[in-house]
Parts: C-alpha cells; structure tokens; sequence
C-alpha cells in the first residue's frame, strides 16, 4: 500500500537524520577537543579552523579540490558499505588501491597508443580488476579456510606496499630516471590517452569523481534492487538463517570482500590518471601514494551510516576535512596529522555512539508514527506493531541506560532501508 | 647459497632476532590477556606508537630510560581506560573502535612529534645485562642470556601470564568471562570488571612494547611501528591464545626479521629485492593464518561480542 510506503519512508528519514545528528555532534566533539590541542600548541584555533573550512570549501577551486580527494573516500567507503552488510571488515583497503593502481599502470604501459574511449575505461577496468584480487584472496581464505579477515587483509597490505616498492624500484621505473642514475622510484608519464580528463577547467575536478559517486549509486542499487544484494544483506545480518534458507553464505561472504576490493582497485586506479603527474610513485610507504584513504573511506563510509548514498556526503566532508587541513597548516604551521588523528576521534565517537544513536532514531520513528496519525493517514496493522512493541516504546520513553533493545549488531544504523 | 646459511645461523642473527621479538612479544601477550576475556582490541598499533613517542619523548627529556619505560606504560594505561569505556560502557564494535585508536595514535604521535621535537635526536639506548654465570655459557649465553633488562622481563611475562590465567581465580574469571559471559555473570563475576581490568594491562603492555620499540632504536620516526601492532594481533592467533605459543610466534617473527636484516647488511639481499625479504614476514603470517584457522575452536568463544545483561 503506498500509504505504509510512505509512512515507513518518513520514520526511516527522521531515524536517519537522528543518525545524522549524533554522527555530527561526534565530528563537533573531535574538532573540540582538536581546538584544544591547537591551543596547548600555541596557536589559535579559532584561525586554524577558520583556515581549515576557507581551503577546504571556500571557492570553486577548493571545492574541486576537496571532491578530488573526496574521490578515493567515497570508493574505499562505498566497498566499506557492502563488506559490513555482509558482516565483512575490511582493512585492507591500502593494499587494494594499490593492487588496482598497479595493474592499471601496467595495463597503460603495455597499450598506451590505443584511444582515450578505449584506454580510459580499459584502466579503470584493471583498476578494478586488481582490487578484486587483492580482496578475493582475503574473501575466499575467509570464507572456506575460516581465516579472520582482518588479519590477512593488514597482512596483504603490507605485501601490496613491497610489492609496490619492489615494482617501481626494478621493472617499472622510469627509464629517464635509470638512464640519469638518480632511480626515484616512479614510473615514466602514462600514455595521455589515459589521462582521466579535467572536468571543470583550471581545478581538479576530474572524471574519477563522476566514477566514484556512480559507484555508490550502483553500490545501493546492488545492496537493495538486486537479488544477490538482499544475499548479501541476508548473509551479513544472520548467517545462519541464510544458510537455513539455502543462501550460498560462503559465496556472498567471498563476493562482498570481493567487491569492496574492487571498488577500492578502482579508487587506485583513479588516483594514478586523475593525478597531477600522471604517474605512480612511492616514498616506500603506502601514505605517499594511497593518502591513507585505505583507513579514512572506513571513516567516512560510518559517518555515512553504512549507506553508499550517504557516503557522499561523508566522504565529501572528509575529503574537505584533508585539502582544509593543508591550509591550516600553512597558516598556523599546525601538521595535517591532527586531522587524521581527529579522524581516529571520530570513528571512536561514532561507534561508542551506538547505543544512544539507537534509542534516538527509535524515538523519532516514533515521533514520525505520531505525525502521520496526526495527518489522519491509516497505517497498516504492520507498520504500527513497530511502535507498539513494548521495546521500542520503553526505550524511546525512558532514560534508563540498559534500555536498547536489539544491540545484536551496533555499527549497523538500525534502519537498513534506504 | 653457502653465504645465506653462514649469516643467518650464527650467534648474533640470533640474539638480534630474540630482542627484534621483544616489542612483539609485549604487546602480543597483552592482546592474548584481553581477547581471552573476549575484547578485540586492534588499537595495539596506535597503542604503541604514542606509547613510543611519549617514551622517546620523556627520555629525551630526563634522559632515564626507566622514566621512558614507565611513561609508556601510563600512555598505554590511559588509552586502556579509554578503550575500556568505548567497548565495555557504551558497547562498541570492537574492530572499528580499535581501528579509530589506530587512526588516533598514528596522528598525534607524528603532530606531537612534529611540534614538541622536530628534528629527530638520537637517545641513549639500553644497557646490557649480562645474566652472571649463565651467560658465561658458549653460543647460548649470547643468545638469551646476554640482552637488556626488559628482554627478561617479557620473556618472565610467558610463564607469568600462563599461571594467572590457568591458576589463579583471576584467570579462571577471565576465562570464564571469555568463552559464557553470561554464565560468568550469572555467578556474580563482574563481566565489565574482568574485561576493564584486562584490556587495562593490555593497553599497558602494549605502550611499554612501543617504548621498548623507540628506545632499542634510539629514536622516533613517524610510523615507528610500520604495522608492528597489527602484526601483535596476527601472533595471538598464531599462538592459539596461549602465552606459549605467543613467545613462539614472536622468536620466528623475530628471528625472521634479524635473518633478512643481516641478509641486507652482507649484501645477499640487494636493491629491489630486498622488497621481497621484507614482505616475507607478512606472508609467512598469512599462511601461518591460514594453518591457524583450522584449529579455530581455540579462539575464545566472546571474542567481540559486548556483554550486555539481560540478553
């Protein structure tokens, strides 16, 4: 009935915007206690982050910037979305950029004559291609060995970054650099063909933005319109019933890893032809080349909700949050590493969050139940059990700390439909 | 090939190998205190960088090693606290809180050390302590018996941990809480108590494995521990939640890492290549994970699951 649709669709938005508004006061709080910091340093604050929002967001230019660094949130994030729906961590996301930078690096080295409309989406592919890999091999050890996930995919981290380094060091280096001996670890300009075109003259608005917010648009059109997307939502809210229901739990399990690797091959590969030099380089660490997007897309991606479509926003913020802290530190000489720590805050508030976030979004479900009586709209019996359970109607009433009902699984935002 | 075995087996490949484990084996057998209670703790890593910082801070300083050693206890003592509430108070999902810590102490060791430091400045290592008669004893004495004080300290942890766990009411409450935290809680075990005061010593262990770190090196860098906490974790895993297995796991580690790096020093390893030698340690763990795995009935059976009465 398209009366329960749209009354379950306005208790969703208020939870969510309940969601929304401790996930703020979670970035408010760690950008507080940031401010202190900044003054225990011996400078102000109020400077730095007035510095802080003029770099990040305060003209075109900057706000390109920001949605370019954005980028690579955004993937990593969205691919954070599908393995936690299918109960997945994934943290291996440094390495997967760099497994999807590297193959299409390769990929634009061994053809680099063959047409823009061809190259382009050629890279991106391996891109992905490379990412899926690195985080299929994870995905199957985890799902038929019973390997924890999150060891092997810090594991494979650590091997992507030598493998890097071992790659650029010998078979793709730069002839120039050999030929001159000074052997900076970095590849000769990719083909042009490859370049990801600048979308928006004279910023660094490129194409991979575009890539990377279809991405999430597909990433929720898979998670929720697909049959395979409900598998793996089913898998990761209880396996057991899944397997019960003759879902292939190991499979989906393997294809959520699969995909989160994927989509952060492709931040990789977006990263080495959206970047200025258009090459791959290392410092011998994965930060130089990955920006530690690997971790900051987890960030980003709970900020979001665990939703690909709120990811944007999120990754968005971030994004910001890392072009603005460069200003920053040109003006009060504060270093970027405050935002990456304040990053770290963030996640911790988010995720102590839980418990109120969830009697919050209850109570406003309720709230939203009250306003659609209020519009004399007849809900079905269905819809209205919701809010007569004693469980719910307890907890969105009383104060009392124990109250939370369902605690089963705390980073999941209770309302998993969009 | 000759050249590889004459370096690798030799005294002091070995005894490099047995102190490179310490810092290992530290922050490993805390982890392996806090995941029998059932808390996942992957901050380990952002544990031990601040826990370095402010220890190579604090000996920069007063220019006491001991001063250095028990600031790296408190810093880890404090972000226990702090981990205590995120996961036993308010309930968090453990592996992402651990990786927030993580993001934590990767950023403000490397502000800190950026703004109260700057150029690095080398700081005086430790002493030797030579164990009387024992270390007299050919080969071996230089092995295990010739190292700094804390190399016997967390060697003396092994057995230590093994008997609190096994032996004392403690540790039969840490097991307990553990494996049926409802159980444990229905005979008036305090389940946040066990869980706070393990995750405590654990954090604690941990900021004196990073301080271990920083002042065996004699300086601090930013991201001194290059995944060295995460690896911690690996080794409890590998050592199937027992302190036995642990300090194995943490000598091969550690043994592994000296092998390659002497590799290197005599020029067997040269270039890009050495990519692959400093990659073995992680693949090794990959695949001890992978034998690991199949005998995963010994993991504790709470492990990440928050206690909540009533349910």
């Amino acid at each position: 009935m398209p009366s329960s649709t749209r009354a379950r669709s306005r208790r969703a938005t208020l939870a969510r915007l309940g969601g929304i508004s401790v996930g703020g006061s979670a970035v408010i709080l760690a950008l507080l206690i940031g401010a202190a910091m900044i003054l225990g340093l011996g400078a102000n604050p109020l400077e730095g982050y007035a510095e802080l929002l003029k770099g990040a967001f305060g003209g075109t230019e900057e706000l390109a910037e920001s949605a370019a660094k954005a980028m690579p949130l955004l993937l990593v994030g969205t691919g954070i979305c599908v393995a936690f729906r299918a109960k997945v961590i994934n943290i291996g996301g440094e390495g997967q950029i760099i497994a999807g930078g590297l193959l299409s690096t390769v990929t634009a080295l061994a053809v680099p004559d063959l047409p823009p409309i061809v190259l382009i989406p050629l890279v991106l592919l391996m891109g992905l291609v490379g990412g899926a890999i690195w985080g299929g091999i994870p995905g199957a050890l985890k799902a038929y060995l019973g390997v924890n996930e999150i060891l092997s995919t810090i594991m494979l981290n650590l091997v992507a970054v030598q493998l890097f380094n071992y790659l650029l060091r010998a078979p793709l280096m730069d002839p120039r650099q050999i030929e001159l001996g000074t052997r900076i670890p970095q590849t000769e300009r990719l083909s042009e063909n490859a370049d990801l075109p600048i979308l928006i003259e004279g910023t660094r608005f490129h194409l991979g933005v575009i890539v990377a917010l279809v991405a999430a648009a597909v990433a929720w059109f898979f998670l929720w319109r697909t049959t395979t997307g409900y598998r793996v939502r089913a898998v990761g809210a209880s396996a057991a019933a899944a397997r019960y229901a003759g879902m292939p739990v190991k499979r989906m399990t393997m294809l959520a890893l699969t995909i989160s690797g994927a989509l952060c091959g492709l931040a990789g590969a977006c990263l080495v032809f959206g970047s200025e030099t258009h090459r791959l380089q290392t410092e011998g660490f994965a930060t130089g080349f990955t920006g530690s997007a690997g971790f900051n897309g987890i960030v980003a991606a709970l900020f979001g909700g665990l939703h690909p479509l709120f990811t944007i926003p999120s990754s968005f913020l971030f994004g910001g949050l890392l072009v603005g802290a460069n200003a920053m530190q040109r003006v009060i000489q504060i270093p970027v590493d405050l935002v990456i720590g304040l990053n770290g805050l963030i996640v911790v508030f988010v995720v102590s969050s839980n418990t109120l976030r969830e009697r919050l979004s209850r109570y406003l479900s309720i709230a939203g139940e009250a306003a659609e009586h209020d519009d004399l709209v007849v809900d079905p019996p269905s819809a209205s059990v919701e809010a007569a359970s004693p469980d719910s109607a307890g907890s969105g009433s009383s104060g009392a700390d124990s109250a939370s009902g369902d605690g089963a699984d705390p980073v999941r935002t209770p309302e998993s439909e969009p | 090939m000759s050249d590889f075995f004459t370096v690798t087996f030799t005294v002091a490949t070995f005894a490099s190998g047995v102190r490179l484990a310490t810092p290992y084996l530290l922050a490993a057998l805390g982890e392996t205190l806090g995941q029998r209670s059932g808390v996942l703790n992957l901050g380990v890593d952002g544990v031990m960088l601040l826990g370095a910082f402010f220890s190579y801070w604090a000996v920069l300083q007063t220019d006491s090693i001991t001063v250095g050693l028990l600031v790296g206890i408190g810093v880890g003592l404090l972000l226990g606290a702090a981990y205590a509430a995120v996961t036993v108070v308010f309930r968090a999902e453990q592996g992402i809180s651990g990786i927030g810590i993580f993001l934590f102490g990767l950023g403000m060791s490397a502000l800190l050390f950026e703004e109260w430091v700057g150029t690095p400045r080398p700081i005086s290592s430790f002493d030797k302590l030579a164990i009387p008669l024992l270390s007299d004893i050919p080969k071996i004495g230089d092995m295990f018996f010739n190292h700094n004080l804390l190399v016997y300290v967390s060697m003396l942890l092994v057995p230590g941990l093994t008997l609190l766990v096994n032996r004392t009411t403690f540790g039969l409450n840490v097991r307990a809480v553990g494996e049926t935290p409802e159980a444990a809680d229905s005979l008036g075990v305090s389940v946040a108590r066990t869980r706070a005061i393990c995750i405590l010593v654990g954090n604690g262990l941990a900021g004196l494995a990073g301080a271990a770190l920083a002042i065996e090196i004699g300086i601090f860098q930013h991201n001194i521990t290059n995944q060295m906490g995460f690896i911690a974790i690996a080794l409890v895993y590998f050592g199937a939640w027992r302190p036995t297995g642990v300090v194995a796991g943490s000598l091969l580690y550690g043994l592994v890492t000296s092998t390659v790096n002497q590799w290197k020093t005599a020029g067997l390893v040269t270039g890009a290549a050495s990519s692959f030698t400093t990659m073995a340690p992680a693949l090794l763990t990959i695949v001890a994970l992978v034998v690991i795995a199949r005998r995963s009935a010994a993991q504790p059976a709470a492990l990440t699951l928050p206690f909540e009465r009533g349910h």
